[in-house]
């Protein structure tokens, strides 16, 4: 025991040296850090971490479970307007399981020490960021279609990638949200594909929501990396493990097949397919639309965050009564 | 606008199939157990997860620093003759 605990403590001083010698500016914790990263260790809530990497976590996280909440509201829109009861039941379980992506990333959000109702505070006063996609409209019901496939789609090839990021609980998060958004994915494109097989103008309503949600889905994966200030830092520590413009692609290379194989026509000039490189070549996103959206001047901003606070406050009555009922049971 | 009243958290674990250990799933939100457990079935239950659920209160689990995981841990270290690959037995033998 005794010699164990001696070499322990010698192996240690010697790679703190070989750490203090090799690096100036990092600290040699951090230093240590980063390389058991390297080595493909995954970080767990109570381990050491730098203060940015647990920033730049959170950050991530809270967007990301933003996103899944607000997201419930443009397919709310189409709830009470399904064309079928069977439509109408596979909907609401779909939101149900948007606001359980929610709940899942803001508990493993709060592994990194910040409250939930911090996080909602800060999301119902229009600090926060969430996905710009949800600041569009669902004008019809084949938007619901294509939110499922085409929004659903993208962010499934994000999170599986992030199912493999270095900090366990948001890992552990993102792979039980892969496994539901399979079941979106789907069924998004099953409405469509219905709707491809159905009258003129029926067509007509399944590629308009094609030519409108197409350039916002490929939006979702943000600015090409080259103006993404966290990417580095992001990529480093595996928070990220491929960039915006990696995984843009990978979407896009999947999902035109799609498109073909039910008669949609995806809305871009320039798409290629590119025998060279073995992937689809593509026109220019409008970076500035996205900027107007993202700063709030979408089409919706003003409206998810009303409903959003709506929702809210109209669910006070139920926050107060069951903390009453807790109360009571406690005093009896 | 204020969330105000922020509820425990509780943690959940999840008991896939009758005769599997219970594992730790994620946490709720809850103002006591029994919603503690309702909300763990609506959260973590939605496709079959499960036949059973624990919920204990969050600030009811002692756990381990990873900091000291070296002395911590330093009793089953030292000890590799726990291991049944530690011993060197005959060769061609095919029942130990």
């Amino acid at each position: 025991m005794l010699v164990s605990l001696i070499l322990a403590k010698l192996i240690s001083h010697l790679g703190f040296m070989d750490v203090k010698v090799k690096t100036d500016d990092l600290s040699a914790k951090e230093t240590a850090f980063n390389n058991s990263i390297k080595d493909g260790k995954v970080i767990e809530p109570k381990d050491w971490m730098p203060e940015k990497y647990r920033k730049q976590l959170l950050r991530m996280m809270s967007q990301h479970a933003h996103s899944e909440v607000v997201g419930m509201l443009p397919e709310g829109n189409w709830i009470t307007r399904a064309p079928s009861l069977a439509r109408k039941a596979i909907l609401i379980a779909k939101v149900q399981d948007e606001a359980g992506h929610g709940l899942y990333i803001y508990s493993a959000a709060e592994t990194l020490g910040m409250d939930r109702s911090e996080m909602v505070d800060q999301l119902l006063s229009g600090k926060a960021k969430y996905s710009s996609i949800f600041n569009y409209p669902t004008l019809t019901w084949a938007d619901i279609g294509a939110i499922g496939w085409l929004v659903d789609g993208a962010a499934i090839v994000n999170q599986t990638v992030l199912a493999k990021c270095s900090y366990g609980p948001y890992s552990r998060a993102m792979l039980r949200i892969c496994r539901e958004e399979n079941f979106h994915n789907k069924q998004g494109y099953q409405i469509l594909a219905f709707l491809m097989r159905g009258t003129k103008e029926q067509k007509e309503m399944a590629q308009d929501a094609m030519n409108r949600w197409w350039w916002p889905s490929l939006m979702m994966f943000g600015p090409s990396d080259k103006d993404s200030p966290n990417s580095a830092d992001l990529l480093k520590w595996k928070v990220k493990l491929y960039t915006n413009d990696d995984l843009r692609q990978r979407f896009i290379d999947r999902t035109v097949e799609q498109a073909e194989a039910i008669g949609l026509k995806v809305p871009d000039d320039k798409l290629k397919w590119n025998e060279e490189s073995r992937h689809y070549d593509f026109g220019e996103i409008n970076w500035e639309e996205f900027f107007q959206v993202i700063n709030g001047n979408g089409p919706c901003n003003k409206l998810r965050l009303k409903q959003r606070n709506d929702a809210h406050s109209n669910g006070q009555w139920v926050r107060e009564a069951a903390k009453a009922y807790s109360e009571k049971r406690k005093a009896n | 606008m204020n969330s105000n009243h922020q509820w425990p958290t509780w943690e959940v674990f999840t008991q896939k199939k009758q005769g599997a250990a219970h594992e730790h799933a994620g946490s709720v939100h809850a103002p006591d157990a029994e919603m503690a457990l309702l909300n763990a079935r609506d959260v973590y239950g939605r496709r079959q997860e499960g036949v059973n659920i624990w919920v204990v209160p969050t600030n009811a689990i002692i756990a381990s620093t990873p900091e000291d995981v070296g002395a911590f841990f330093d009793p089953a270290n030292d000890k590799m003759y726990r291991s049944p690959n530690f011993f060197k037995t005959a060769d061609g033998l095919k029942t130990i």
